[in-house]
């Protein structure tokens, strides 16, 4: 047996963190320090040591809190995974050429059940290419460029999905003029533009937003006219998706519209909304009102309490929500309730937002109706 | 198809309250109207209650005088630009209106180059039979100007150079006379004028010989005054004093007065501004003057003197401040300006014989009873000091039964029983609009701890009945009164008047929050640090311990401190308290933090109320609390704070009120100087302020807004914003029955359902809560409003309302929904099972957010009975949109506010059928109205009657034979023959353009309805 190096792997203390990992059949259970990671390749190395494959090329991967398989190929996605991993950081390990890159990328693990079993059993498996990057289903979608064939090439329509991240959306308008053409020929009009963006915000990190970005539309609604307030509570009723329309500052890198194929080039990353049409502005205004926002309903049991005192609060009931929603669970509670509720709250959201069709826990007692 | 319409302006209906910044006043005894300017280029007439007419200079500027053409329906208006406007009374369709017809500046005289002070106009008097004006200037000269054309009566032209050719070397003082103080007319014989010059030389010219009959010399002069007979005047003097000459024959020279004192000497005493001498039937002449004070012991009072024979009367018009004046310490007693006077006048009967004084301060209006003994004040009608203490929130109550109005007329009655009896003096014209068809009430809560009831049933506003609740705690300043219980041994002897004092003495005890019940005649009030006042009616006066209850608002949430102030602590025992609304129990929260959010139910007997904190319900009958509910966010520090920028802001105000008084000291000077700031009455005139006293462009870097969706943990998010009361659907589909529902600032509903026992075992049982439901909106906005709507989609009716028959009983066979409106949408869910309906998401297409909604009926103009529920909401860009409910259709919006006037938006409150009144200045409401049906505007009918007939003016036709006037004018006219030299045919000659000509016959064809007179020569 395969003892870790690093202190005891039954240890909970604050400092370190579980790992269990997994090539093959063979599982090997160790401790990593939580607050001192190491470097990728040093995780690398320590996953062959402990494996005993040291020449063998793999690939590395992991379940993230919500049960999805991701890769860890470099130091951002280790640290990621090291710092996300609650209460323990589960590895699978692939030999590099039968590795099976649709096992990887969201809902991955609960989608489909049977992934887990190919991994596990490579040789069951066709061979596959080598792709050296990685699949688009890979990565949760944090922004896309949407309705390319509808729009004129100087202009581009981004969408922000602020749901799913807890990064800010991080960006900031200001008023400015700029110059249209018009009937009366060549004219300066008031217009909004952004002004700033927050280094490792949302909109930063996109790529497809800058500073001096004219605004023209916010979810389907010109911005002409309107003062740098209004258009500021236009984005912030629409901040959980959010869709503005800009002309770049920066006209060189517009998106060349190739004769046919204008629909598919259109959509660079998106994968959850329906093929852009014509049509796609009216689409989309109707899937935000669909997913945009479920109001949350708390419905008490009814059993009369004694007042004043404190009827269950809604913290509990969204503790219940949580352990609903993460099976994958082991039951640990973290310590601070406060952070909890937070991330219950976001938890249940998102979940509600990928699941539009998802009824089951509706009837489900009195606990929440979607 | 259901596109908004173009944004236009809901009909705007009337200004009720105190005009903002007057700074002249007129009156025409013989149309029994006055005229009041303001430093924002208005003019408004006011005659009998509902008579109001308005009008608006182009120019953004002050008037600084107004003058009547008496009877004529012509008043001239002179700005602090130098320009002189005429207005005309006209008729159209019946009623009187109110319309700028020609201005007129006077031209630089030629050759005195570089000085435009030299003709700037300093008096203005408009002599009998109103033909011709004079003008005095600050140059010395006067000028003459024929009326109503607005000519330049050149060869009339009176120099000072003419003047001083007559005047011996002795009498000249110094090199120029200085600029024209005062011109009065020989009350005898208009031909003679007695010119006053600043410097102290006074003449009595005649016009016809252009000779200087008469000089006296005097000190600097302030104001003159005519003895009726014309044998003596009166002068005023900047030393404090006045003088009264003789008047005699041709050619004489007099520098010794008959009498010189200075009333409140012998100490410096400050200028008499103005002074006025009237004969009376009855005995003494009256002398009134302002100013004079002491200057070291009193020189920061604004008085008026009122002397008639040994009888002196010294009314103060200032403020009385928080902690009293203290004479002791003058500067430090703070007391701080109310007042500025800017006129005063009497208002005769006949020539002489004074009926009333009428002083217009700065912020007030204040007529004395001269008939009666004493002298007291007769009570306004209208202008109504709305502002007498700050708003701090208002309240609007329709269709109030008569039993309530009544009962709260009566207290109020009671409460000032020592005004004056005499009818209001003001009473010119006829009020052409209809009777009221119900009776409204609104509710204003002030800084003070006072609520104010004004009849809002008609054009003007009149107050009612005045609810204190300082009373009920423990102040530090109750021996406030010290300044009229002194008042007997005093010299001066003071009698404080007016009622402006806006200086709170504890801003714990404003109102921030008001509930009435009109059918029990049950209140609530609630204030800024935290205290609930459960109120009754009570006929008589009464004296009971009030009884206390606490509510913890934190329920045992730790690591709260609050920062804030302190409760106020209640005065111990029983309290003696007049009729009217006496309060029975008071609750304070804790922490005490201004109330946000109240509501009542007379029928289950509960109260409901919320801070920044949480929530409590209180059963007023068995007077304890039912619930407790935190609702403040672990993270929120800031809530805990507490108004602390109210004490820097009641700082601040002091130090701005220092500031105004030294400007005042500069400023209260009788001219003002152009470039003064100036600034406007009504709304748009407001807005013309703000677009002049708004800083000139600089360059600056751009404003930055931030973009990231509202967090649970954003600061304050727990301040529950809105409570409500509905008997509904809350746990299942077949029982109804009493419902809570509050609303937050962080998008979260919770609702209650109530177990309320029936009537007959209230006392017996208590009344218990069970949290129902709670909703969280996605979007986090501040929930600004809760309503239920009944199954036919009808909001539900108040408590008491079915059973009095006054409303329809709610459809509790269909499903019931429930509209929740935050600052960002509009929602409906249906219930029991909360699923949403419909919903219009106003910011994320309009981009602006929900300030106030509430629901309102519009009655069809045709039938009363087509009437339809709809929502209306004011936003933070000051429009008004409309939506359908339960649909939520939006059905037209109209631009009502301007967005700039933060404090007009957050003053607005609807009533129930379809009117609003904001504040467009801390004096004034404007109403509006949104239906077709129920408007509330004055209409009023002048009747004028012009010396010459108008149509002459704008066009010349053939005169036809009028009916014979007859008025006092006529007297006027027959004692002043000599007057009449000018020239006649000057109005023929008409200035206009050949399309205005064509609009002009137009109007003539209309005006044959006028009652016009006409003067034929």
């Amino acid at each position: 047996m395969n003892r870790p190096h690093r202190g005891a792997a039954g240890s909970r203390g604050l400092g370190t963190m579980e790992v269990k990992s997994k090539f093959g059949a063979e599982f090997r259970r160790f401790s990593l320090e939580r607050s001192k990671p190491g470097k990728f390749e040093e995780f690398y190395g320590l996953l062959q040591h402990v494996h005993k494959i040291p020449n063998v090329d793999v690939l590395v991967g992991y379940t993230d809190i919500h049960g999805d398989l991701l890769p860890i190929n470099n130091d951002d996605n280790y640290h990621k995974a090291v710092s996300t991993a609650n209460p323990l950081l589960r590895i699978f390990i692939q030999r590099k050429e039968d590795a099976d890159y649709s096992a990887f990328g969201t809902d991955t693990m609960t989608r489909k059940k049977n992934v887990l079993t190919n991994v596990l059993r490579p040789d069951n498996h066709k061979k596959k290419p080598h792709i050296v990057i990685s699949m688009p289903q890979d990565f949760r979608p944090v922004s896309s460029i949407i309705d390319v064939d509808i729009l004129p090439e100087t202009h581009r329509r981004v969408r922000l999905y602020k749901y799913g991240t807890d990064k800010p959306l991080g960006f900031y308008i200001r008023d400015g003029s700029s110059v249209r053409v018009t009937p009366h020929g060549l004219e300066k009009v008031p217009g909004i533009f952004i002004s700033r963006l927050v280094p490792g915000g949302l909109a930063q990190s996109t790529g497809l937003l800058a500073v001096n970005d004219e605004v023209l539309e916010v979810n389907g609604i010109e911005v002409s006219g309107k003062s740098l307030d209004q258009v500021t509570d236009m984005m912030i009723a629409n901040s959980r998706n959010l869709i503005i329309t800009v002309r770049p500052a920066n006209q060189r890198n517009n998106v060349v519209r190739n004769s046919r194929n204008s629909g598919s080039s259109g959509q660079s990353t998106e994968s959850s909304l329906p093929s852009s049409t014509p049509n796609i502005l009216a689409n989309f205004l109707q899937g935000e009102e669909e997913s945009d926002e479920e109001d949350i309903i708390i419905e008490d049991s009814g059993e009369p309490q004694q007042i004043p005192k404190a009827a269950p609060t809604s913290l509990e009931s969204l503790t219940q929500i949580d352990l609903l929603h993460e099976p994958t669970q082991n039951g640990f509670l973290p310590s601070s309730e406060v952070n909890l509720n937070h991330s219950a709250c976001n938890i249940s959201m998102e979940y509600e937002v990928q699941n539009p069709d998802h009824k089951s826990l509706e009837e489900d007692g009195t606990i929440i109706t979607l | 198809c259901h596109h908004p319409q173009l944004p236009g302006h809901p009909p705007s209906t009337v200004e009720h309250g105190f005009p903002s910044q007057p700074s002249a006043l007129a009156y025409d005894p013989w149309l029994r109207v006055m005229a009041i300017g303001t430093k924002a280029g208005a003019v408004k007439l006011y005659g009998a209650p509902g008579v109001e007419l308005t009008g608006l200079h182009k120019e953004t500027a002050t008037v600084t005088q107004l003058h009547f053409l008496t009877g004529q329906g012509w008043l001239l208006s002179l700005l602090d630009d130098n320009s002189l406007h005429l207005w005309e009374i006209y008729q159209k369709e019946g009623c009187s209106h109110l319309e700028e017809t020609r201005s007129f500046g006077l031209p630089a005289r030629p050759g005195s180059g570089a000085a435009p002070l030299i003709t700037r106009v300093t008096v203005i008097l408009p002599m009998a039979p109103g033909t011709v004006a004079c003008l005095g200037t600050e140059g010395g000269a006067v000028y003459f100007l024929a009326l109503p054309s607005l000519v330049l009566l050149e060869d009339k032209t009176l120099l000072q150079d003419e003047i001083l050719q007559s005047v011996p070397d002795d009498y000249r003082c110094g090199k120029a006379l200085g600029p024209v103080e005062c011109i009065q007319e020989h009350p005898q014989d208009a031909g003679r004028l007695l010119i006053g010059y600043s410097r102290g030389l006074v003449v009595l010219w005649d016009q016809s010989t252009r000779t200087v009959q008469h000089l006296f010399l005097g000190n600097q002069l302030e104001s003159l005054a005519w003895e009726h007979s014309g044998k003596n005047i009166a002068s005023s003097h900047s030393d404090g004093g006045y003088m009264v000459w003789a008047v005699g024959g041709s050619g004489q020279r007099t520098q010794q007065p008959i009498t010189a004192t200075v009333p409140y000497g012998p100490f410096p005493c400050k200028a008499i501004s103005k002074i006025l001498w009237r004969t009376c039937e009855s005995g003494n002449p009256f002398i009134i003057f302002s100013g004079g004070m002491p200057r070291a012991s009193y020189g920061d009072r604004h008085c008026v003197s009122v002397l008639q024979g040994q009888r002196l009367a010294t009314l103060d018009f200032t403020s009385r401040t928080s902690c009293g004046t203290n004479p002791a310490v003058p500067g430090l007693g703070f007391p701080l300006p109310s007042s500025l006077f800017y006129f005063l006048f009497f208002i005769q009967q006949g020539f002489e014989n004074p009926r009333a004084l009428v002083v217009l301060v700065e912020e007030e209006l204040v007529v004395i009873d001269l008939q009666t003994p004493g002298w007291p004040t007769i009570p306004a009608p209208y202008l109504a000091p709305l502002h007498s203490s700050a708003i701090t929130c208002s309240y609007h109550i329709s269709n109030v039964p008569l039993k309530l109005w009544e009962r709260i007329v009566s207290a109020g009655e009671q409460q000032s029983p020592r005004l004056s009896s005499a009818a209001w003096p003001i009473n010119g014209g006829k009020n052409l609009a209809q009777e009221p068809t119900q009776r409204g009430l609104l509710l204003t809560g002030h800084e003070d701890g006072t609520v104010r009831f004004w009849d809002a049933s008609g054009v003007s506003l009149k107050p009612l009945y005045k609810l204190g609740t300082a009373n009920i705690f423990q102040t530090d300043c109750e021996h406030n009164d010290s300044l009229n219980q002194a008042g007997e041994e005093e010299w001066p002897p003071f009698r404080k008047v007016g009622c402006f004092d806006p200086y709170s003495d504890d801003p714990r005890l404003g109102i921030q929050k008001i509930a009435l019940c009109k059918y029990t005649a049950k209140m609530v009030v609630a204030g800024t640090a935290g205290q609930v006042l459960v109120m009754e009616l009570n006929d008589d006066k009464s004296e009971h311990t009030v009884s206390v209850a606490t509510v913890d608002l934190l329920q045992d949430r730790e690591g709260f401190t609050w920062k804030g102030h302190d409760r106020l602590a209640p005065r111990n025992g029983p309290i003696t308290f007049t009729p009217g609304f006496q309060p029975s129990v008071l609750v304070q929260c804790v922490p005490p933090a201004a109330v946000t959010a109240i509501t009542l139910h007379s029928e289950w007997n509960l109260v409901a109320f919320g801070t920044s904190h949480g929530f409590g319900l209180f059963d007023y009958h068995r007077r304890n609390p039912v619930l407790a509910r935190c609702t403040l966010h672990p993270n929120d520090s800031l809530a805990m704070e507490g108004p602390l920028s109210r004490v820097k802001s009641l700082k601040k105000s002091l130090r701005q009120s220092f500031r105004r008084i030294r400007k005042s000291r500069v400023s209260g000077k009788k001219r003002l100087n152009a470039g003064s700031p100036s600034s406007k009455v009504g709304a748009e005139a407001n807005a013309q302020l703000a677009e002049q006293a708004g800083p000139p462009e600089v360059e600056m870097t751009p404003v930055q807004r931030r973009i990231e969706p509202r967090s649970a943990d954003d600061s304050l998010s727990g301040v529950v914003r809105c409570l409500y009361f509905a008997d509904t659907f809350l746990r299942d589909a077949t029982h109804h029955g009493p419902t809570m529902w509050a609303g937050t600032n962080s998008g979260s509903v919770f609702a209650y359902a109530l177990e309320v026992p029936s009537q007959e075992k209230f006392s017996e049982r208590a009344v218990e809560a069970v949290l129902g439901k709670e909703i969280q909106l996605m979007h986090r906005a501040p929930v600004v409003a809760i309503a239920v709507l009944d199954g036919r989609g009808n909001p539900l009716p108040e408590p008491y309302e079915v059973s009095r028959d006054l409303a329809k009983a709610p459809d509790m066979q269909g499903s019931h929904s429930m509209l929740i409106s935050s600052e960002e949408q509009f929602k409906v869910f249906t219930l029991p099972k909360v699923s949403a309906k419909t919903k219009f998401k106003l910011t994320a297409h309009e981009g602006c957010r929900v300030r106030k909604v509430a629901l309102v009926s519009l009655a069809s103009t045709g039938t009363e009975e087509r009437v339809e529920n709809c929502l209306a909401c004011l936003t933070n860009l000051g429009d008004i949109h409309i939506f359908t409910v339960p649909a939520l259709r939006p059905q037209v919006h109209y631009s009502c506010i301007r967005k700039e006037d933060i404090s007009g938006i957050a003053s607005c409150v609807f009533t129930k059928h379809g009117q609003g009144f904001y504040l467009i200045s801390p004096s004034e409401f404007e109403r509006f109205s949104l239906s077709a049906r129920n408007v509330t505007e004055p209409l009023c009918c002048l009747e004028v009657s012009r010396l010459q007939d108008t149509s002459c003016l704008r066009w010349v036709r053939p005169r036809a034979p009028h009916p014979p006037w007859k008025h006092p004018v006529v007297s006027i006219l027959a004692s002043s023959k000599g007057a009449q030299e000018s020239p006649g045919c000057i109005w023929f000659i008409s200035p206009r353009s050949s399309e205005e000509v064509e609009r002009n016959m137009r109007n003539a064809s209309e005006d044959e309805m006028r009652p016009a007179g006409i003067l034929i020569k």
